[in-house]
């Protein structure tokens, strides 16, 4: 089958690997018919995850179609057109059953802080993704939903992440009716968090990024104030003074390990990797969020350590609430959400590729050409 | 000192000013701790270990799924499981793994001449892309590349020139 093969950081290509193999009697074959590169990929992309090897196949962004099941997989059948959540989830230890799908005790042997991802390193558990033609999907009773009829593709591969994620950023932050809510990035994540943030009853959302395509993307998508922080001397005096110098009610990092707009975290963190990433964002949110506020992260940061002003979050009395996304605990409301007209993930596709062109997808996505905002690779094999 | 099992319940005032409703934890369907959760220890089937598993010193076990992709291998493989007798509290197993990652490139590319495969890096790092959308500065960034790999070249191969004049100064010739 054709996938995705990473080769070392900014290279990957299209080859041929062998099909993937039941390995559990709870697994699942889903032959893939969209597949997603997130900005989280980027991370893996650019080699600043640990225990990234060469050979691994990325995405964690997926949808497809059961070609086959394990002998105790009895909620989705052959034929069943599925949503995969990019967690790895087993439905039955102590952290699922509380709804944290995406903490599972049993589905991650290399690690215990983070659960499993697809294609997101051996850090994450070491299995391949969804950038293929065809992937193992672990616990098939319990991730695979079925993609409800007369939902169209693109619009179902964004609620495996995008969605979900951006979604749980504005829940995390325990939005309140009127609240001043500031997103820092305007990825697709940080697109969906200030779309989702109306639906907790926001009375102002602005987004902060660096792309004037991006934030004009995002004036439209999301009804929000954008502002490119290139424009400003200091984006934290910005907020302050359009928040009358109280601060926003809320903060989103929505950004992660590869934030601009600071050369002390940008050379610490994405060039020396001497930090889990570039932390400008979240540096940024603790300092722009009022006192009491609520920080959330979603942005994705490595596995030790960042510089980030902790001493201001004591003094200011903030909350910072962050988890990988609890996709299937989400996707219920969600779907609902896609099906009323609500939310319209599939507004954020800006380019669709076929697979075998991999290697430019990323470069495009990486280096945000051609008013790049999503891209969606289709296999050669997604036959609907 | 021996610590003691207490029941926390004895404790005057236990419990008084609990107050569920203080939740500032990550949204859950149904919070609850280790001592409410029955069967917190229940697995479920365990999958067959067939390949090299490297497993966190902070988990108990080996989970019922794993990845199966890319096990441990050559000098790569070596770093990677010294890395994983430390725990994830530890630079010594983070940074062995960035390592780890850096020699697998290498291997990557020593496997692909070994199969008769020259690596397309062009093609891999997805140069039609910026050749197509951002040509001007992809050429700008690619001659400043290519200038400073010139001079840095340039100032290695003269360097032995220099500290010949300066050995010839100290120690002049017999005259």
């Amino acid at each position: 089958m054709l996938a995705m093969d990473y080769r070392g950081p900014k290279r990957v290509r299209a080859v041929q690997k062998p099909m993937p193999e039941i390995k559990h009697p709870q697994d699942a074959i889903v032959r893939v018919t969209r597949t997603c590169i997130c900005g989280s990929d980027l991370h893996l992309y650019n080699g600043n995850v640990p225990d990234t090897r060469v050979g691994t196949t990325f995405g964690h962004e997926f949808v497809g179609v059961v070609e086959e099941v394990g002998p105790e997989v009895t909620k989705v059948k052959v034929g069943d057109h599925v949503i995969v959540p990019f967690n790895i989830a087993c439905g039955e230890c102590h952290f699922c059953k509380q709804g944290m799908f995406g903490n599972c005790q049993e589905s991650n042997t290399m690690a215990s802080a983070v659960g499993s991802i697809y294609g997101y390193s051996h850090t994450a558990g070491g299995f391949d993704g969804g950038q293929a033609e065809y992937a193992r999907v672990p616990y098939a009773n319990v991730g695979p939903t079925i993609i409800p009829p007369g939902m169209d593709h693109d619009d179902a591969v964004l609620l495996t992440d995008v969605v979900p994620t951006g979604y749980q950023a504005a829940e995390m932050a325990g939005i309140q009716t009127g609240d001043t809510v500031v997103v820092f990035g305007a990825g697709p994540i940080g697109i969906m968090a200030a779309r989702c943030a109306w639906l907790f009853g926001a009375g102002r959302v602005i987004i902060i990024d660096q792309e004037d395509y991006r934030l004009e993307f995002a004036r439209n998508y999301s009804y929000c104030e954008a502002y490119n922080f290139n424009e400003m001397n200091d984006p934290v005096v910005f907020i302050k003074k359009i928040t009358d110098f109280m601060g926003a009610d809320v903060c989103i990092d929505a950004v992660g390990a590869e934030a601009a707009g600071n050369a002390m975290q940008t050379i610490t963190g994405r060039k020396l990797l001497l930090q889990a990433g570039s932390a400008t964002a979240l540096h940024w949110a603790i300092n722009s969020v009022k006192k009491g506020g609520v920080v959330s992260i979603v942005g994705v940061y490595g596995p030790t350590d960042n510089l980030v002003p902790i001493g201001n979050v004591l003094n200011k009395g903030l909350t910072i609430r962050g988890n990988q996304t609890s996709v299937k605990r989400l996707l219920p409301r969600l779907i609902e959400h896609v099906q009323n007209g609500t939310l319209n993930p599939k507004g954020l596709i800006t380019h669709r590729l076929p697979l075998e062109e991999v290697a430019d997808g990323y470069r495009m996505f990486s280096a945000k050409l051609d008013n790049c905002i999503k891209t969606v690779m289709i296999p050669p094999s997604a036959k609907m | 000192m021996e610590n003691k099992t207490i029941d926390p319940k004895q404790i005057k005032g236990w419990g008084v000013d609990a107050d569920p409703k203080n939740d500032p934890t990550y949204p859950m369907r149904h919070r609850m701790n280790v001592t409410e959760d029955p069967d917190s220890k229940a697995r479920p089937t365990l999958q067959p270990e067939d390949t090299e598993l490297l497993q966190s010193i902070e988990r108990p076990n080996v989970s019922a799924v794993f990845g199966t992709t890319s096990p441990p291998v050559g000098l790569s493989g070596m770093i990677r499981r010294f890395a994983f007798k430390y725990s994830e509290n530890r630079y010594r197993h983070w940074l062995p793994l960035i390592v780890a990652d850096r020699v697998n490139v290498v291997e990557g590319i020593v496997e692909d001449l070994a199969h008769g495969k020259l690596p397309n890096i062009w093609a891999e790092k997805g140069y039609d892309m910026e050749w197509k959308y951002n040509r001007t500065a992809f050429v700008t960034k690619m001659a400043t590349i290519a200038a400073v790999t010139a001079g840095v070249v340039v100032l290695l191969t003269q360097k032995d020139k220099p500290s010949r004049r300066k050995l010839n100064y100290r120690f002049p010739p017999n005259r």
